[in-house]
């Protein structure tokens, strides 16, 4: 099959408008020059300082750019013409499912009665929101294996903090809050920055040689100041937590409870579900698993699920169907004991109605199959490279897996950061480097399903002919000198840190 | 079944083979078995996008009234804006939208490049030097904003006045359980503006919490709340109204340690309350302590100008437990919006459209004030207004729903005299038309005399 091979999912790295820089928005202003339009209308103006007190009232206009239309999307088009992006070609950055989104999903985000509702309609007048939202609580809670979710929060962290905070209640109405949260050393960082908002400790426990939580370990550190662990399963490894069920007990046993970070749920979907294994609260993330678009870096959303028992802590302003004079129509409710709002309104609303249609489409059938062809994909990807960097851990991996340019290294001085660089000369976007910090020279890997055979052969084929580039003198200059054909070249980050310019109005550092 | 899983079967089967497996069901071998689902998921099966979208369809048409969405007269942190079509077709674009968080600078700088301009735009509005690349929405910020405070005086008490949106205050109620912060409230007076002037008690707070104007629409005294803020030895937070920034001298002219706001009225769809747009800006001195995610400037290896995140040693993939906030994903193709609308405005569509925004709130104060038991509340307003009425509000909220309009939202005011009031806070965006705000005020003097 392998000399059918064409193409397959390189982009075009080279911007089609050559390699100048793009001038700042305010560099392109002229006085006098404009874009909007304003409603004709017969209502009178007024003078401000009839209702505002002159020591409030502005006098000097604020300098916002003065640009055409035209200009206005020239400059936004040159500046997407410097911009990687699933649509464009793979995406391999593992830990963030950089799946293609599809169309049909914007046409649901565009839509009337989804995009002009103002949140604080009168529930009557909003009941497809609210049996939309309804419905995605049951999708999050079947593919999970929970019995009750919010939506409200707007990131897989904002997830995190709010389930801790549910842990954090649910400790205290047992009498005692507890202080630790464990959590292994592979984890992401937002997990330790969530568990310090909560007002716990984070307690980091090592992984064994296998990639996996070390059971042993875990329960010299389990005791009654244990409110609980977060774990991701399968881990920032890729690896499946072999002993989660085991885990899971040893925790509950100390009457802590099981916390699962869901940026992996991508790998189990109608395989296997956080609930059967033992977690008590459960975010995901829906931009990864479920097709949202990342948007550059969000929006997303970050809804979280639960047991029975921590149902009355969830949340509110909740929507639920009740029946009220003898018809059933949904209305807004707050959870008994509920740890109150974690979101100005209800939540990402939009990516919520995305996330719904993506689940929709793919059904029961369609999700599992995803999974297994996003571990598929990591799997057959991890194989085709393996020799030409080393797998620290070699079990079979779910849906992303971990290679090292350790070896790389040592033997000429390349860095795994010298194969990412290099990958976007050649038309992919990069791993996730440098995490999680278990294995050294890190590249993290996460095809998806949604790339193709030829597409991974062809990732494939430049990874090792870079790791081959590695070993010869020649080669290694090649690599240390990557990317040359990107908009830009490699960036002097430690003058970005060291002499910050982080507006316009500051001084040029360079 | 439709799928976006592109193997055919026959490769499916070639892939496997090179992993010498003969089944998908092997590759979970490492699974435990009693973890395996033994059947599907209880869920219907697949459908093609038509049918989504057919489900969609209903789903929006009963989030309509008459066809279409209310006409809105309602503020309280969501704003019934114009949006141009250059911003959708702009901001639509899969560059931005299907790219993630820019930790590849060198194919980012699209993003980049659209960021440094946001902090830019939001630092001249805000008046404040350091503007980060986007919280999730103006509740977080506030949230963010408290915490920055607590970080750089060691304090852990907040007053906060309540005249700040109520959903905002909630949402810190709960986050300061983890944080165990103690809140204490400044009451409002008779004209919903936050009493400053006879604080007596704890001098411990970390943050002075106002809103500018408030939730109320009153234009609350930055001056005095400066004042009480340096007696503290406390920070002064102020949750603005963006919109207002055109007209009104900006928090950071006034004194503001710190500015947040809700980001929505910049060009983001009502979107029934998200995705919006957390604003946070800061004086320089803070900056270590700034959440979340900062573009600046550098040089690229050729000496060209480029943009990069940086001060990164403040974030969790960093200092992880140490972090200054576990903001990861935040709302960056939302501040992409925000740019591309603040472009397209300019200097004079911003102050054009305030002004609209003011004019026709003014229209609606004079023509509501003629109607029997119908009360401004503030005297002092850019754009939103609160009004007594003679009777339940959100019974007037309801019959004017079924009218097809938004009628506003509901305040609940406890007084500093000690008496508790509602109201109904509305507002009139350049959106609104004469002819609406005409039918508006005539359905509502309908409903407010049948009501009585």
């Amino acid at each position: 099959m392998e000399n059918k091979i064409v193409g397959g999912g390189v982009a075009s790295s080279s911007p089609l408008v050559g390699k100048s820089s793009e001038p700042t928005i305010f560099e392109l202003s002229v006085a006098g020059r404009t874009a909007y339009s304003l409603r004709s209308t017969e209502v009178p103006k007024r003078d401000l300082s009839e209702s505002v007190p002159q020591d409030f009232v502005r006098d000097t206009p604020i300098d916002l750019p003065e640009v055409s239309e035209r200009d206005l999307v020239a400059h936004f088009t040159r500046l997407s013409s410097r911009q990687y992006s699933v649509d464009l070609g793979a995406y391999p950055l593992g830990s963030c499912t950089m799946k293609y989104n599809p169309k049909f999903a914007d046409a649901v985000a565009n839509m009337a009665g989804i995009a002009d509702v103002h949140p604080l309609t009168p529930a009557r007048q909003v009941q497809g929101w609210l049996e939309l939202m309804v419905l995605l609580e049951r999708y999050i809670c079947e593919i999970t294996g929970m019995s009750e979710a919010t939506l409200q929060p707007a990131a897989g962290a904002a997830g995190e903090l709010t389930g801790l905070l549910i842990m954090g209640a649910h400790h205290r109405a047992c009498g005692n809050k507890r202080s630790k949260v464990i959590i292994p050393d592979s984890s992401h960082g937002t997990n330790p920055a969530s568990v310090t908002l909560s007002g716990y400790e984070a307690v980091t426990v090592p992984s064994n040689d296998r990639g996996l939580v070390d059971l042993e370990h875990l329960k010299k550190v389990l005791d009654d100041e244990v409110a609980g662990m977060m774990l991701t399963n399968p881990n920032t490894l890729g690896l499946f937590e072999e002993e989660i069920y085991e885990i899971a007990q040893a925790v509950h046993e100390v009457g802590g409870l099981m916390y699962y970070d869901g940026a992996n749920l991508n790998a189990i979907m109608g395989i296997s579900r956080p609930g059967d294994m033992g977690f008590d609260i459960v975010h995901s993330n829906l931009h990864k698993t479920f097709a949202t678009p990342h948007g550059g870096g969000g929006p997303g959303a970050g809804p979280v699920a639960v047991t029975a028992a921590l149902a009355p802590y969830l949340p509110g302003p909740k929507p639920a169907l009740v029946s009220a004079d003898g018809a059933n129509v949904y209305r807004w409710t707050i959870p008994e004991r509920s740890i109150g709002k974690v979101h100005g309104f209800f939540g990402n609303a939009v990516v919520l109605a995305r996330a719904l249609a993506y689940m929709l489409y793919n059904g029961s059938d369609g999700l599992k199959k995803v999974s297994q062809h996003a571990v598929l994909n990591a799997n057959w990807l991890r194989h085709k490279i393996s020799e030409s960097f080393e797998i620290p851990y070699p079990q079979l991996c779910m849906h992303e897996f971990v290679a090292s340019a350790h070896g790389l290294r040592r033997e000429g001085g390349v860095r795994a950061l010298d194969i990412a660089k290099a990958l976007l000369d050649e038309g992919f976007h990069s791993p996730t480097v440098y995490f999680p910090l278990v294995v050294e020279e890190a590249l993290m890997m996460e095809p998806t399903e949604t790339e193709s055979y030829q597409t991974l052969a062809v990732l494939a084929e430049r990874l090792n002919e870079l790791a081959g580039f590695a070993k010869t003198s020649e080669g290694q200059a090649k690599l240390h000198a990557a990317p040359i054909n990107t908009p830009t070249r490699r960036l002097d980050e430690a003058l970005a840190a060291r002499k910050p310019r982080l507006n316009f109005d500051q001084p040029s550092n360079h | 079944m439709p799928s976006f899983v592109p193997h055919s079967d026959f490769e499916t089967k070639e892939m496997l083979r090179d992993l010498q497996m003969e089944s998908l069901e092997e590759l979970f071998q490492l699974v435990d078995p009693k973890l395996r689902l033994k059947e599907q998921l209880r869920l219907p099966k697949g459908v093609s996008e038509f049918e989504v979208l057919d489900k969609f369809l209903n789903i929006g048409q009963r989030n309509l009234t008459g066809g279409k969405a209310l006409t809105t007269f309602a503020g309280g942190g969501a704003y019934d804006h114009e949006i141009p079509s250059v911003l959708k077709a702009l901001g639509g674009r899969s560059e931005f939208v299907t790219a993630y968080t820019p930790y590849q600078p060198e194919v980012a700088q699209g993003v980049l490049q659209a960021l440094f301009e946001f902090q830019t735009l939001i630092s001249r509005i805000s008046g404040l030097e350091i503007s980060n690349a986007s919280i999730y929405d103006g509740a977080s910020s506030l949230v963010e904003a408290i915490n920055l405070s607590c970080a750089a005086t060691s304090r852990s008490s907040i007053l906060i006045s309540e005249g700040v949106n109520e959903r905002y205050i909630q949402t810190v109620e709960t986050f300061s359980k983890g944080t165990g912060l103690a809140l204490q409230r400044l009451r409002l007076n008779d004209k919903l503006e936050t009493d400053f002037v006879n604080y007596e008690g704890d001098s411990e707070i970390a943050a002075l919490v106002v809103g500018y104007p408030n939730y109320f629409g009153a234009v609350e005294n930055l001056i005095s709340a400066r004042d009480l803020a340096d007696k503290l030895g406390a920070l002064l937070v102020v949750v603005y109204d963006p919109i207002s920034m055109a007209v009104l001298k900006n928090p950071g002219e006034l004194g503001a340690d710190v500015a947040v706001a809700e980001g929505q009225p910049f060009g983001i769809p009502l979107s029934f309350g998200g995705p919006y747009l957390g604003l946070f800006s800061t004086k320089k001195e803070f900056v270590r302590l700034v959440p979340g995610r900062l573009v600046g400037e550098t040089k690229d290896t050729d000496g060209k100008t480029a943009y990069v995140t940086t001060l990164r040693t403040r974030e969790q993939d960093i200092r992880r437990e140490r972090a200054t906030s576990n903001v990861c994903t935040n709302q960056t193709l939302m501040a992409v919006w925000a740019t591309i609308y603040l472009s397209w405005l300019g200097k004079a569509g911003f102050i054009e459209t305030a002004k609209r925004c003011h004019d026709n709130t003014r229209y609606l104060v004079e023509k509501m004030s003629a109607i029997d038991g119908v009360t401004l509340c503030n005297q002092s307003y850019v754009r939103e207004v609160s009004f007594q009425l003679p009777i339940a509000v959100d019974l007037v909220i309801d019959k004017m729903a079924e009218q097809g309009y938004l009628a506003g939202v509901k305040g609940t005011v406890r007084h500093s005299s000690g008496i508790t009031t509602e109201c109904l806070i509305l507002t009139a965006t350049e959106k609104r038309t004469q002819d609406e705000m005409d039918g508006f005020v005539e359905t509502l003097e309908k409903v407010v005399r049948s009501g009585k």
